[in-house]
């Protein structure tokens, strides 16, 4: 609800309304975003965001850069969950080409991917209630999250920014005794999960604190397009894995949290039944995992060979050489795609402009972090200036995604 | 929702102009997208306001709104093209929608009164290609800082930029 900063009255009769500058540099807004508040003694009257403070070009950089390349840029959007990111970008350029994965492929790219919607949904519910001044569930979240990582970085070398896949495959296999450490963590997750909703589900100060805050309705959510969990928690019946299936999706038996309350609270409440989704998912995807290769053939020029072939056969060699040279690499077709791609923040869509050279023309990333701040006024007027930070953490903003 | 249906919607509302009806890529194996290319102005506001309203469509979600600088592409007519990707919930189709006009006039109608999601990825757009949405309550810079004047996502700014960096201003504590 917006008030009429001319009919204002404020309680003490002073007639004045404060601006208050909820800084760039504020430990509770989630790195660097700016809101500029104007207050009628405690209550929010008007919220303007300023955002910008982390642009870095993203989207320029992908008009420099390969196809290959440019997954390192995509783990730096939305750093909670790197993989997803890259997951997302790799899915795009596949459809551009007409490529399709392998089965391996496929499944560890589903495992992947929901490992870091868990990442990201730990550090989502941790730091909002962190924000609220619950300190516990965040360490329990985060130790969790360093099994991830433990597991990220037997896969493939880096904790975080993984930049795991590549056109037509990953860059490489998971390792012998990877399965079985992520069943453990698997085992472990449950019992982590269930400690850190004892400790906020039926807390009464969390509750108060959460519900009824933020408010966002159905129509509301599809007309400022919200996606994700923000949707979900509003009642929008909309998942992309159920609905649009990629990568292999429609083969796991999962179900999709929907929740009416449009609030913070339903928001965290989906959040936390996404993770034990996530983890039916992971399950049964580590069980049905397929053997055979990961990366496509390299005769299709479209992967890298294994550098035996390349160090051992001139066909291996002349296949690396074509992959890596500028300007000889990948030839995609005229045209344009958009794929979207399930985050944990919701729709991570990336539109590619291509002009049939191994750079895109244009490399357009569909942040749900930025549309989600649009909505923030929206979400913010009327209530206090302690549920800002409430609002904030629900939202789940990650700043490198706002700006780009 | 088959071409040939949007192709007789169109038709009956906007008669046969200043629109056509193109797949976003054609190549086996990549996904068939559907694309309405739009080259005049005055229709875009009409054809959002139909496809939301209407209820053989009823596209409720702005998806998204890229900027595209059309400059170096081979064979482009025009320079600019605004894409927007329309998402409807009932029956879960999308479609996407390319504005395209070119210099010298890069002022085209807002779409902020039919989806308030397009507020803010049109101030972007402003920000970056330098396209004025008319109609936009408050279009500014968005991602770019206030003072910066190119628009650094056109295909003639270069990649490192044109010396703003080293050309800030510095501020000393005594001026502050």
């Amino acid at each position: 609800m917006a008030y009429d900063l001319e009919k204002v009255r404020t309680d003490d009769g002073l007639g004045e309304v404060w601006t208050l500058n909820f800084g760039p540099q504020h430990p509770a807004t989630h790195t660097t975003i700016r809101l500029v508040l104007k207050l009628d003694g405690e209550k929010v009257v008007k919220c303007t965001p300023h955002i910008g403070y982390l642009h870095s070009g993203f989207e320029k950089l992908g008009e420099d850069l390969d196809f290959n390349q440019y997954v390192v840029v995509t783990d730096r959007m939305n750093y909670v969950s790197p993989l997803a990111n890259n997951i997302a970008w790799h899915g795009t350029v596949e459809r551009l080409m007409g490529i399709e994965v392998t089965p391996r492929c496929r499944f560890l790219r589903v495992i992947m991917a929901e490992l870091s919607r868990i990442s990201d949904h730990l550090l989502s519910v941790g730091a909002a209630a962190l924000d609220l001044g619950a300190f516990t569930p965040f360490l329990y979240g985060f130790y969790e999250r360093e099994m991830i990582y433990d597991l990220f970085e037997l896969a493939c070398g880096h904790r975080f920014t993984n930049s795991y896949t590549r056109v037509g495959g990953l860059s490489q296999d998971i390792p012998d005794g990877w399965v079985d450490r992520c069943r453990v963590f698997c085992g472990r997750l449950p019992k982590a999960l269930d400690d850190i909703e004892s400790l906020l589900t039926t807390n009464r100060i969390f509750v108060d604190r959460t519900k009824g805050i933020g408010v966002v309705s159905r129509d509301e959510a599809i007309a400022w397009s919200l996606t994700g969990p923000l949707a979900r928690a509003s009642g929008v019946r909309r998942d992309l894995r159920k609905d649009e299936p990629y990568l292999c999706y429609e083969e796991f038996d999962f179900k999709v949290p929907i929740a009416t309350g449009g609030d913070c609270y339903a928001r965290y409440l989906v959040r936390v039944e996404e993770m034990r989704q996530s983890l039916r998912i992971l399950e049964q995807a580590l069980d049905k995992l397929p053997v055979g290769p990961v990366s496509v053939d390299p005769n299709t020029k479209m992967t890298l060979p294994p550098k035996r072939e390349v160090y051992g056969s001139i066909e291996g060699l002349i296949h690396h050489f074509e992959m890596i040279m500028p300007n000889r690499s990948f030839t995609p077709p005229l045209g344009e795609v958009y794929h979207a791609n399930e985050t944990a923040n919701g729709e991570l869509g990336f539109f590619i402009v291509s002009d049939g050279g191994p750079r895109a023309y244009r490399a357009r990333c569909r942040p749900p972090s930025f549309i989600h701040m649009q909505a923030m006024p929206l979400m913010i007027e009327g209530h206090q200036i302690s549920d800002v930070v409430a609002v904030l953490g629900s939202l789940n903003i990650i700043a490198a995604e706002l700006d780009r | 929702m088959t071409e040939d249906q949007v192709r007789q919607f169109l038709t009956t509302q906007f008669g046969p102009e200043g629109w056509e009806l193109a797949l976003l890529l054609d190549n086996p194996g990549s996904p068939k997208q559907l694309c309405i290319v739009l080259r005049d102005r005055e229709k875009l506001l009409d054809l959002m306001y139909l496809l939301r309203n209407d209820p053989q469509w009823r596209f409720d979600q702005l998806i998204d709104l890229a900027g595209v600088d059309y400059l170096n592409y081979p064979d482009a007519q025009e320079r600019f093209g605004v894409v927007y990707s329309l998402l409807s919930h009932e029956s879960g189709q999308r479609l996407w929608i390319k504005m395209m006009f070119d210099e010298p006039d890069l002022r085209i109608p807002s779409v902020a009164e039919v989806w308030p999601a397009a507020g803010w990825m049109e101030r972007e757009v402003y920000d970056l290609l330098g396209i004025v949405f008319e109609g936009h309550k408050d279009l500014r810079r968005i991602v770019c800082p206030e003072w910066f004047t190119a628009h650094p996502l056109r295909k003639d700014y270069p990649l490192r930029g044109m010396g703003e960096r080293e050309s800030l201003p510095v501020v000393t504590r005594e001026d502050a």
